[in-house]
């Protein structure tokens, strides 16, 4: 069953990932990564949760995963599939499949980005994904 | 150094409520504080040492400690969800070892049914300063999606069914039946767990635990206080804790930090799984009973759903009975925070005071593991050994 989108509150930008929301307002989703050991991480962060080093570079995702958990909030109106879908640059992000069958969502499905706007009329688009 | 042998638990106690709409919160944590005293053979006035988290109303411990007119020498508030009882037993062990209290108490309360929180199934936000809230938040994170996310990897990767989670709630219900004071005492079959309705796929309403209103205290003594008293000796004798997270976008659902908390706590105790006689496994869902009894060693990695099929998780028929007052799947979870009765109930087995019907014989050594957070996203695990002297 495909079911009418939820609204997704806006994020609260900060600092720390000021330079993120402002890329996903331009339709780009970063991910950290560190200048010093070569790692990604997400969420974007001032300090690299894998070496300690501040000197972080967001660098733009292909927006290409793949879902490596996914469940339905049955209970919720409209129901929802909220996922950790693991980008193929490496990190696992917390996000939402969207504009799919709710019953068929599976483990290692190719999915895309596909950003979704928010409840405040200036607030970022989050990344959300679709199946690819 | 160790806290082994340094630190006895000398009074529980559960208070007998599930809806407290007549009770304030800090009435329940002082009702809960004076019930483990009593149960002690301690006053109020014997308290040194006071231990609470974020249930607490009021800044850390101060309000309570106010409310309750403790004069101390040591104080710890510290917050890790459900799981912090657990750590605190622990800590205060630590506390008593280092000569900084000689009796310490830990209360948890709350009363989530007589507000009519939406425990489980809205988001909560823990403020936009928390740096994940935004990359969160919006996507509707709430407690029984994200330990759904667990239980759905966990399938994935080692073909766990829902038939084998159901097991877990099946071994609670037939606890649950003996206590009267439980919210759900009737006996469920796999069956009626699995064809209950789907919350969050692949977690049904049966694989969910209770709401409750309620509370619970726990004292811990050094071993010269807890030999002046008349209660049976039980000594903590292992104590583990160790957060988990996402590692920077490293994501693995399929263990938690309890791969870590249960080693340092066996490693103390100087003992393994297989000596424990009784465990109380936190049992927020089905799976997380399943990935703790995995990560504690209680069987292989991914052999949890066998594990707990054909009730070997029933006390008197199985090999490793666990929450035998029927756990939060069942009896109660005070303050949506299951880990304080955890200890509890293990205190009574160690005393020989569970019920006669689910009471393990012999029961000289006992293991109480909470989980705080979620399993989700990030948690802390803590593990406390016992025994009876
Ligand atoms: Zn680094």
């Amino acid at each position: 069953m495909t079911v009418k989108q939820r609204a997704f509150p806006s994020p609260i930008a900060d600092p720390d990932t000021e330079q993120f929301w402002s890329a996903a307002k331009n339709g780009k989703l970063m991910v950290g990564s560190c200048n010093s050991c070569g790692e990604k991480h997400y969420y974007p962060r001032g300090i690299c949760p894998h070496c300690g080093a501040q000197d972080i570079t967001l660098v733009e995702a292909s927006g290409k995963g793949e879902i490596y958990s996914w469940s339905v909030l049955r209970r919720a109106d409209p129901p929802f599939a909220i996922a950790y879908v693991t980008l193929d640059e490496g990190p696992t992000m917390m996000t939402n499949i969207i504009e799919c069958d709710l019953d068929t969502l599976a483990i290692g499905q190719r999915v895309k980005l596909k950003f979704s706007e928010t409840e405040e009329a200036d607030g970022p688009p989050v990344p959300t994904f679709v199946l690819d | 150094m160790s806290i082994n042998g340094k630190a006895y638990i000398a009074g529980v106690y559960e208070h007998p409520t599930r809806k407290a709409t007549d009770k304030s919160l800090a009435q329940l944590h002082a009702e809960s504080a004076l019930g483990a005293l009593k149960d002690a053979g301690l006053t109020k006035d014997d308290v040194d040492g006071y231990f609470c988290a974020g249930d607490a109303p009021g800044l850390g411990p101060l309000s309570l400690v106010d409310y309750m007119g403790l004069k101390l020498k040591h104080l710890d508030a510290t917050e890790t969800g459900g799981s912090s009882y657990v750590l605190h037993v622990g800590h205060a062990a630590e506390a008593i070892a280092m000569g900084k209290c000689s009796v310490a108490l830990i209360t948890l309360a709350g009363r989530p049914r007589a507000e009519g929180m939406a425990t489980g199934t809205a988001p909560r936000n823990y403020g936009s300063s928390a740096p994940d809230v935004a990359f969160e938040f919006p996507f509707g994170p709430t407690v029984v999606n994200m330990y759904a996310m667990c239980a759905q990897r966990h399938m994935y990767e080692y073909g766990t069914t829902s038939e084998q989670l159901a097991w877990i709630k099946v071994a609670a219900s037939h606890h649950a039946q003996y206590n009267e004071n439980a919210m759900l005492r009737n006996v469920v079959t796999v069956d009626e767990v699995v064809n209950s309705p789907m919350i969050a796929d692949p977690l049904h309403r049966l694989d969910c635990c209770v709401i409750s209103d309620g509370g619970g205290a726990i004292i811990v003594t050094s071993p010269e206080v807890a030999k002046t008293l008349k209660r049976p000796l039980v000594k903590v004798i292992g104590a583990g804790e160790a957060p988990k997270h996402q590692m920077g976008g490293k994501v693995d659902l399929t263990y938690s930090g309890a791969v870590w908390s249960g080693p340092m706590a066996f490693d103390e105790a100087h003992v393994k799984p297989t000596d424990i006689k009784y465990a109380s496994i936190y049992d927020s869902f089905t799976i997380t009973v399943l990935m703790q009894l995995e990560d504690l060693g209680f069987c292989e990695k991914g052999k949890g759903g066998a594990f707990v099929s054909d009730g070997n998780l029933i006390a008197g028929t199985g090999k490793l009975p666990f929450n035998t007052d029927g756990g939060g799947l069942c009896n109660n979870h005070p303050a949506n925070r299951g880990g304080l009765t955890k200890v509890i109930e293990a205190v009574r087995q160690l005393r020989g005071e569970a019920h006669p019907n689910v009471q393990v014989q012999n029961c000289d050594l006992a293991l109480a593991h909470g989980t705080g957070g979620s399993l989700g996203t990030r948690h802390g695990s803590a593990t406390v050994i016992m025994e009876r002297e």
